[in-house]
This record gives C-alpha cells, sequence and structure tokens, in this order.
C-alpha cells in the first residue's frame, strides 16, 4: 500500500492506494472482483477540497471508452471486451462528452471516502462494495503483506532494505505463473530525451539463478519453486534452445513495436511495446538456468524424467554452440563477439550439469561434459584475461573491461580472492567507477546506440559483493551503505542511477537490482561474521 | 421419445454451445458465462462455482433437449431448421425473460434497482444481458441456433 500525506493550506490529508489481495481462503469465501485497485482519502487535519478526474485511456492511451453512470452500480465502461467499474462514495460529474468523469469534494478531519476501480474480462463483474467493506479490504491486504514481510528469514543488517526489495519483487511476481517480470513498465528512459527506451514487462532467463539465489536465501520457497517451475516450463518451448527472454505466460514471441502516439516520459521516444532482444543470442543463458536448477535441487528439489532430459539437452546446446560469438549480458546491438562471461556462463552451466550428477540428481555424459568444461576454462583464461591491463576482458582478445566480469566469484568460477579476479575487481573499479557507482562497460564501447546511459544499479551491488568476498569488508559496508541511500523515499530502485544527480533511470522498480541488494546483503554480512570468527580465534 | 437420442445429441448440443460461448468470452465478444452464473448460486468460491456450473449447465442441456424432442414428436419431423428455430425462440427467451428475471432467482446477484450488497455483488445482465457486453445477444443466438440445429438434425423420431 502506497501512503501519500498532502500538506495544504488549509489541512492534511492522506491517499491510499493499493491493489487488494485476498488469502486462497477469502476468495472462497466470498466474491471477489478479478481485479481492483482501492484509492482511500483520509483527512488528517483542518479541510481540504480535492478534485478528482477519472479519465481510463485502455490500450496504451488509443481508446477513449464513452462511461455510462449507473448509479449506485458505478461509473462503467467497456474496452476490448473487459469492464471498468469505478465505484466511490464521492460526488461525479460525466464530463460532456462523456469521455471522462469528475469529482470535487470537502475532506474533512477524520473523514474517511473511498474510490474503488476494478477490471473484469473474464466472467460477469463482482461488484466491489465500499464503505466499512472497503475498509476491511484494505486491512485485510496490509494484514497479508505483514504477515508474508514477517515469513522473510533474513535477520541479519540492512533487514528493512532486505525485505522492502523482497516485497517488491513479490510485486512483479505473475501469481498463476510464478513468473518474474523485470519491471512493470515500459519505455522509462535510460536518458532523459534519449532512445534507450524498453519495455521490460517479461521475464529474463539472465535473472534466473539470482532470483532464486535471493528467494531461496530468505526463504520464500514456495515463490522459488514456482519460479523454477515457470522457468522449466517457458523454456520447453524453445528447448534445447534458449531464448533471452518470454512473458509471464511463457510465450516466446515477443516482437518489438514503437507506439508513434506517445511523446514518451521527458520526450524520450521511441515508446516501445514488446522486445526484440527475444531474437538474440545470449550464451550466458544457459549458466544462469542450469545455475538455477542447481540451487533448487541443492534445497532438496527433484527432477522428473522430462525436466532432466531437458536439462541434459542444455548441456548438449552448450557443448555444440559455446564456440560461437553472442550478443552478450547487457543484449548489445552491434553485433556479435565471444564475451568472456558469456563464455564463463558456459563454463557454469557445463559445471553445475556434472556437479548435479555427482550428487545423483540427475545423470549425463559427464566425461563429455567435463572436456568441454575444461576446454571453456582454457579458452578463457588464455585469451579472456588481458596480462597488460592485468583484468579479465568485455570480449576475447580484447582491452575493455566490463562489470559483468564481477559476477565470476559469485558463480563460483574463480575465488573472489584470487589475484586475476582481485585485479579485475581494481581494474573495473578503475574505469568504470563514478561516486561508487558502476557503469557496465566502458564509454566508448559501441552497444549499437547513441552513448548515454547512468550507472547501472546491479553493477554497483556485484562490486559491493565482489569487495566483500575479496576481504575488504569495511570498504564494502561503506560502499554498500552509499548505494542504499539512492534508493528512493519508499526504498525503491530504478535500473539505472545518474550518477550526477543520483536520479533514478530507466524502468521502475527493477527487479535486477533489487535482486542484487538481496543477495549483497547476506553475503556481505557472512564476511563479517567470518572475519570477526577469524579475529576471535587469534 | 428417443430418450437415447436426447441424452447424446443434448449432451453433442451443450457442448457445442458451451464451446461457442467460452470461444465467444475468449475473443472478447461477451463476458456471459453460463457456468460461472449458474455455479455461484451455489458457491462463492469461483473454481468450485464453475466447476458446479457445468454440472448444472449439462443438466439444463439435458431438460431442454426433451422439451425440442417433444416439439420434434409432437410434429412428427425433425430438421436442422426446425431445431435451429426452437433455438431461436430459446434463445429470445432467455435474452428477453430468463436474463432480466435473473437477480429475483440469484442469491448472489445485484439487482438492477438497488446497490451491491455484502451477498450480493454479481452484476446483472440487464435487458438482453447487454450489462456482459453489447455482443452478448449475437453470441446467445448463434449458441442457441447450434444447439437447435444439433438436436435438429442427428435426432431420430421414435
Amino acid at each position: 500500500m502506497l501512503e501519500t500525506t498532502f500538506h495544504c493550506p488549509t489541512g492534511v490529508f492522506i491517499l491510499r492506494d493499493l491493489m487488494l489481495v485476498s488469502s486462497e481462503e477469502q476468495k472462497r469465501a466470498s466474491l471477489t472482483p478479478e481485479h481492483e485497485v482501492l484509492r482511500e482519502i483520509e483527512g488528517i487535519a483542518g479541510e481540504v477540497e480535492v478534485a478528482i478526474l477519472y479519465g481510463p485511456r485502455p490500450d496504451y492511451g488509443r481508446i477513449h471508452p464513452g462511461l455510462k453512470d449507473r448509479g449506485r452500480h458505478g461509473i462503467r465502461c467497456e474496452a476490448n471486451g473487459a469492464l471498468l467499474i469505478l465505484r466511490s462514495e464521492l460526488p461525479w460529474e460525466l464530463a460532456g462528452d462523456g469521455r471522462s468523469a469528475h469529482g470535487l469534494v470537502r475532506i474533512r478531519a477524520g473523514e474517511r471516502k473511498c474510490l474503488s476501480f476494478s477490471y473484469s474480462n473474464e466472467a460477469p463483474a463482482i461488484i466491489p462494495l465500499l464503505g466499512e467493506a472497503a475498509r476491511e479490504r484494505l486491512e485485510r491486504t496490509v494484514r497479508w503483506w505483514r504477515e508474508w514481510a514477517n515469513r522473510c528469514a533474513y535477520r541479519g543488517p540492512y533487514r528493512d532494505a532486505v525485505v522492502r526489495s523482497a516485497l517488491a519483487l513479490k510485486l512483479m511476481t505473475y501469481a498463476p505463473s510464478g513468473a518474474l517480470v523485470a519491471a512493470p513498465t515500459t519505455s522509462l528512459p535510460e536518458a532523459m530525451g534519449g532512445v534507450r527506451n524498453w519495455d521490460y514487462r517479461y521475464c529474463w532467463l539472465r535473472d534466473a539463478s539470482f532470483t532464486l539465489r535471493a528467494l531461496s536465501t530468505l526463504c520464500y520457497d514456495e515463490e522459488a519453486e514456482a519460479f523454477h517451475g515457470w522457468m522449466l516450463h517457458a523454456t520447453r518451448l524453445t528447448w534445447p534452445e534458449l531464448q533471452v527472454l518470454y512473458d509471464v505466460f511463457g510465450e516466446a514471441r515477443l516482437s518489438e513495436r514503437e507506439l508513434g502516439h506517445l511523446e514518451g516520459y521527458a520526450g524520450s521516444r521511441p515508446v516501445r511495446i514488446g522486445n526484440d532482444a527475444h531474437g538474440q543470442l545470449q550464451l550466458d543463458v544457459y549458466g544462469e538456468v542450469l545455475d538455477a536448477a542447481a540451487r533448487f535441487a541443492g534445497r532438496g528439489g527433484r527432477f522428473d524424467r522430462d525436466a532432466t532430459r531437458m536439462l541434459n539437452g542444455l548441456g548438449h546446446t552448450v557443448c555444440r554452440r559455446w564456440r560461437e560469438p553472442d550478443e552478450g549480458i547487457w543484449e548489445g546491438r552491434s553485433g556479435r563477439f565471444h564475451h568472456t562471461h558469456s563464455k564463463a556462463l558456459c563454463w557454469v552451466a557445463l559445471d553445475r550439469l556434472i556437479n548435479m550428477h555427482e550428487a545423483r540428481h540427475l545423470k549425463v555424459p559427464v566425461d563429455v561434459f567435463r572436456a568441454h568444461r575444461g576446454e571453456i576454462r582454457r579458452e578463457i583464461e588464455a585469451r579472456g584475461y588481458n596480462e597488460r591491463i592485468g583484468s579479465y576482458t568485455r570480449t576475447f582478445d580484447g582491452d575493455e573491461v566490463d562489470a559483468s566480469l564481477l559476477t565470476l566469484p559469485l558463480y563460483g568460477y574463480v575465488e573472489g580472492t584470487n589475484p586475476r579476479m582481485r585485479s579485475t575487481y581494481a581494474r573495473i573499479h578503475e574505469r568504470l567507477s563514478r561516486d561508487g557507482l558502476l557503469y557496465r562497460y566502458e564509454t566508448g564501447t559501441d552497444d549499437g546506440l547513441p552513448p548515454s546511459e547512468g550507472a547501472f544499479g546491479i553493477c554497483s551491488f556485484w562490486a559491493v559483493e565482489c569487495q566483500a568476498r575479496g576481504g575488504d569488508v569495511e570498504g564494502a559496508k561503506q560502499a554498500f551503505e552509499r548505494l542504499l541511500s539512492y534508493a528512493n523515499d519508499v526504498g525503491l530502485f530504478a535500473g539505472e542511477i545518474d550518477p550526477e544527480t543520483g536520479a533514478a533511470l530507466g524502468n521502475f522498480p527493477q527487479a535486477f537490482t533489487h535482486i542484487g541488494l538481496i543477495n549483497a546483503a547476506p553475503t556481505f554480512a557472512e564476511r563479517r561474521q567470518e572475519g570477526a570468527a577469524r579475529r576471535a580465534c587469534l | 421419445m428417443n430418450k437415447r437420442g436426447v441424452s447424446l445429441w443434448g449432451f453433442v448440443g451443450t457442448v457445442v454451445m458451451t464451446t461457442l460461448m467460452a470461444g465467444s468470452q475468449g475473443l472478447g465478444l461477451t463476458r456471459m458465462s453460463l457456468p460461472f452464473m449458474l455455479g455461484t448460486m451455489f458457491t462463492p468460491d469461483r473454481d468450485r462455482a464453475k466447476l458446479i456450473g457445468f454440472g448444472v449447465h449439462f443438466v439444463n442441456g439435458w431438460v431442454f433437449a426433451s422439451v425440442y424432442a417433444a416439439a420434434f414428436e409432437s410434429w412428427r419431423r425433425a430438421t436442422w431448421w426446425l431445431g435451429a428455430a426452437i433455438g431461436l425462440v430459446h434463445a429470445l427467451f432467455v435474452l428477453t425473460v430468463a436474463m432480466p428475471a435473473l437477480p429475483v432467482m440469484h442469491p448472489r446477484m445485484v439487482s438492477e434497482q438497488e446497490g451491491p450488497a455484502p451477498t450480493k455483488q454479481l452484476e446483472p445482465p440487464g435487458f438482453l444481458a447487454l450489462n456482459y457486453g453489447r455482443r452478448t445477444p449475437i453470441s446467445v443466438i448463434l449458441a442457441h441456433l447450434l444447439y437447435g440445429g444439433v438436436l435438429g438434425t442427428f435426432y431420430r423420431l421414435k
């Protein structure tokens, strides 16, 4: 629930916004609308005049439906077969053209008025109740979220930020399938007025392993299992190849289109729906998915025959394709390269299959996979590490660094204390860091788009984790706290941060950043405890 | 009356009719869902309501098939167009009489004249069931024409 307090010259009032939640038991006991948003206005002090405007514009603003005032049944309109109902305890008037409605009301201290907006497209609508019944629904929703948040098993430092991030992830989960979208918005710009405006309302496989790690760390096992189930279900459509992203139902065709009639946030055009990244080759997703599967197995999950066949097939695809260039984790639009990070994740993919085989979770042709795993490592160490700059590099035989390389110790490809990794961290920090924030890659890197973007949220959290794993726990603590200061007033992060102003850039809120936060906090706490234990032994 | 014919073709007719209505719902032509409306007479649980509603809907399908069969027997002929004609009358009755009267019979349906109450929140269908979408009457008429057409075509007189 979002609570906003308005301080006006004549008084103070609170506006509460929430999407209602009911437990399965409550759903069985009473009819509830398919989807409902509730707003409540509560007068706190004095008297304030509040103007309200209702103008539904479905289908990205392309439909201006005619409204019908049906009295106690609410203000109704239909769009694409769905029914939208607004009911409220406030007086309303339809505008002359019947396309919008407005109300003007004086709210006095102690008064509470609510508005309910509901959407139905499956069956006859359930008309929501107002008054005391609405307040009961509000309280029930708050109670449900409190109980959910209390299930968070993490008790370490920065718990509030971790719980807030977990709540953000839960809100981005599509309950019927367990899929987690990257963000609930499209085309919020990565640079104001720029063209880097993407549709993030899809599920990226690159988030899979980190998501599962985050959910498991916090002991949200039900959500972790649902997400794992969605992952296996969605990827069946393209098996034995993996696509970069799918929608919440597992749909793989997500063609990108531009909405020319919208001017975009702060004039940032084009506004896009769909995402052409779905057609890219990103070899790292194999590592992500198989690492997620290994985590699932490690927590007692079992694979049926289909899942075993599927995971095996992914291993064979890795063996067949790891030598190919790809677009890489950042979905560059300038062509395919031999990305070191992608190769390392191919190593991770085979490594996890071999480990699961050894732990008897499934059977794989282990000798074949071992041979390829060894070959990938030799190739990375020979061509993915540049002795001259003392760092793993963005691409083979290159001399540019990339923040994605900070994940190598997080996947166990290399220890954080390894000299190669320590020097890589130092070089990345030197070239990509600004005021404690990290860019994804160097300014001159051609990604096929005009330059200019903000620092990347999750990269900054990876850096903290890497720093802690490298042994600099105090430095990590300061960096982590500095990062937390970039959250907005309710603790949410976008995908990127403007290092100049601290403003959030890109789609908002973004799951990847919050996943980075959740994963960094416990690692960092563990390292502090290990350090304390070592000091105690001495 | 040919009871086996009534059972079989009543069932097939109901399947065809239900498929057409569900297809219309999926295509956004109507929100009318007879199984849901019938099922919520017995329970507020959406999933259970659909299940119970399907059962009641199929029983209704057989009951109405008997009425159609009785008409065929009295006329001593059964053809697709006779079945469709009864289906048309059936659909018009449903849309103009049964639907507007439904709030009186349905324990969870809001009446047209009053607002929703804690026990009554289901949207009423209104005249011609237009509250469930402007194309609802077309879907309902088509579904009944098909239902009657199936019975008229395949029912064998005794």
